[in-house]
């Protein structure tokens, strides 16, 4: 595989801040579906308030890698540290406690909840005791789950249960927001839409680790992008540097 | 028949409906929530029972003796959930009608062994004692009618639990999206627990408020698993609403099947399953 050293080399430079600073830190992942090795050795981390994305075509691990560190599906080898603390063997739902809000590939609905009740019964204040998010402020984010707000989520079209998801993850006052494609399968207005919440959660300095297949997007939005062929990161560096290079794009995501 | 006749035995239909409602809640929400066929959940009532019978042989009081055998009924189902219907959440179907067959032959001989094998009785609380008169020349049974207020009360406070507090919308959510509960950070394998032991509360409590009627017996719990199972199948797998609804249905065709015709009120009850399911193949409200 053609890694880009020198690429691969240079999130370094931030990363030299303490490990206290990084939300997720994960180290050599291995992850198997049986007798199938999906990860090969993926090192991942993402600091405090940092937007960054993971891009890369479908089955190349995006997915995996996310399930890996949330504890979702177990790697076979490798670690993960979660706001500085070894998490690699702990329960999702403790991983999460850690401060993680999470949007899942296909979004995660309750459909047998209503919006509200999705909402409330997430509602929890962050791992510092931190409670800047509740009802009020997600309604108001998102006016269209507002007037949706005692229909079943069943029933939302795939844009409002994208926007109830996160929403619901926002809810958990996290200091990481992990969204797993997060506009696949919308309109285009709806994806703009998305994206200026994405923005507005960036603003409010909590991190995101974002998989999408809008490129351009992503590369304007985050801070740092991480691409990935086959179970490995091909590239971890700033946006900025992966815009001057539309060649890697070309040649591992297909643009 | 004359109306005191009809209006006896339909507040007896009642009664065992919202008695059998209690048993089969439990065992609804054990399989729509953790998709567990608990067969022992009869197990469970004739514990209660026997509880019942033993505690208020000593105590001589009927609440006393539910005041002290709940918690040891509600202990026991924590320790069967933590120890053995845990390990069997990701397993078939057959897996866990197998462990908890097992269950229900470990308890009846542990019943045997403790409390040997004669019929016993419970008498009824003082208090309640006798009948009410409703009407001039119509007396009902007290403790029947303090047995169906009893579970009603209980039924619309499970209502609420489940619809209005955050923790019934976590339970819930839990039926229909497991893994996404804990990304939420929740520990599901907590709320199992507790939905368990919830199960298992209630339906010992059932065989506790029950003895005084039904007396005990060993195999007790048995027949009552298998009349559960046909409330649960009528309401819909998984659906509380279907498990009141079904449970007294299945109550009023048991008690009117035995004054009308007695010869077939055991099959009445199957006849009424068939008849919904050739109408609604997955229940009432599944």
């Amino acid at each position: 595989m053609a890694v880009p050293r020198e690429q691969m080399t240079e999130p370094m430079a931030p990363q030299t801040a303490t490990t206290g600073e990084r939300i997720v830190e994960a180290s050599e992942l291995h992850t198997y579906y049986g007798d199938s090795h999906v990860l090969h050795g993926v090192n991942l981390t993402v600091q405090r308030g940092e937007t960054v994305c993971l891009m890369g075509r479908n089955g190349m691990g995006k997915t995996t890698t996310l399930r890996s560190i949330l504890g979702l599906t177990r790697p076979r080898s490798g670690t993960v540290r979660i706001m500085g603390q070894d998490m690699t063997r702990a329960e999702t739902h403790a991983i999460i406690r850690q401060g993680i809000g999470y949007v899942p590939e296909g979004r995660g609905m309750f459909p047998n909840l209503s919006v509200r009740e999705s909402l409330v019964m997430a509602a929890r204040p962050g791992p510092d005791g931190r409670r800047d998010w509740d009802l009020d402020r997600v309604l108001s984010v998102f006016p269209r789950i507002a007037e949706r707000i005692n229909h079943m989520s069943a029933n939302l079209s795939g844009g409002e249960q994208q926007m109830l998801a996160i929403g619901r993850a926002l809810m958990t006052n996290p200091e990481l927001l992990i969204l797993d494609e997060a506009t696949e399968g919308l309109a285009p207005l709806i994806r703009k839409e998305i994206w200026t919440v994405i923005r507005g959660i960036k603003e409010t300095g909590i991190a995101t680790l974002v998989v999408d297949k809008n490129v351009n997007v992503l590369i304007d939005l985050c801070d740092r992008s991480m691409i990935m062929v086959k179970g490995e990161l091909v590239f971890d560096g700033p946006s900025e540097s992966l815009r001057k290079q539309p060649e890697l794009l070309q040649t591992h995501i297909g643009l | 028949m004359d109306l005191s006749l009809f209006l006896i035995q339909t507040m007896n239909g009642v009664q065992y409906g919202l008695l059998l409602f209690l048993i089969a809640s439990g065992l609804t929400l054990i399989f729509g929530i953790m998709h567990i066929i608990n067969l022992a959940h009869g197990s469970l009532y004739m514990v209660g029972a026997y509880l019942a019978f033993w505690i208020s042989s000593y105590t001589g009081n009927l609440f006393l003796s539910i005041l002290l055998g709940l918690p040891i009924a509600i202990v026991l189902g924590i320790v069967i959930e933590r120890f053995l219907i845990q390990r069997l959440y990701d397993r078939d179907h057959l897996d866990q009608v197998l462990l908890t067959f097992g269950l229900i032959l470990i308890f009846d001989a542990m019943q045997s062994i403790i409390w040997g094998n004669d019929v016993h009785g419970v008498p009824i609380p003082d208090a309640l004692r006798g009948g009410i008169m409703l009407t001039e020349n119509l007396a009902y049974p007290t403790y029947r009618l303090f047995v169906s207020g009893v579970c009603l009360a209980i039924a619309v406070g499970m209502f609420l639990l489940i619809q209005k507090t955050r923790l019934g919308m976590i339970v819930r959510g839990g039926a229909s999206n497991r893994e996404m509960v804990s990304a939420l950070g929740i520990n599901i394998r907590w709320v199992y627990t507790l939905v368990f032991a919830a199960g298992a509360g209630l339906t010992a409590f059932a065989g506790m408020i029950a003895a005084p009627i039904s007396s005990v017996y060993p195999g007790m719990g048995n027949s009552i698993l298998i009349i559960c199972f046909v409330v649960v199948v009528i309401g819909g797998l998984g659906s509380i609403k279907g498990a009141f609804l079904g449970a007294l249905m299945v109550g009023l065709v048991y008690t009117w099947g035995t004054v009308l015709v007695p010869q077939f009120a055991g099959a009445a009850v199957y006849a009424l399953m068939a008849a919904v399911l050739l109408w609604k193949p997955r229940g009432l409200f599944a």
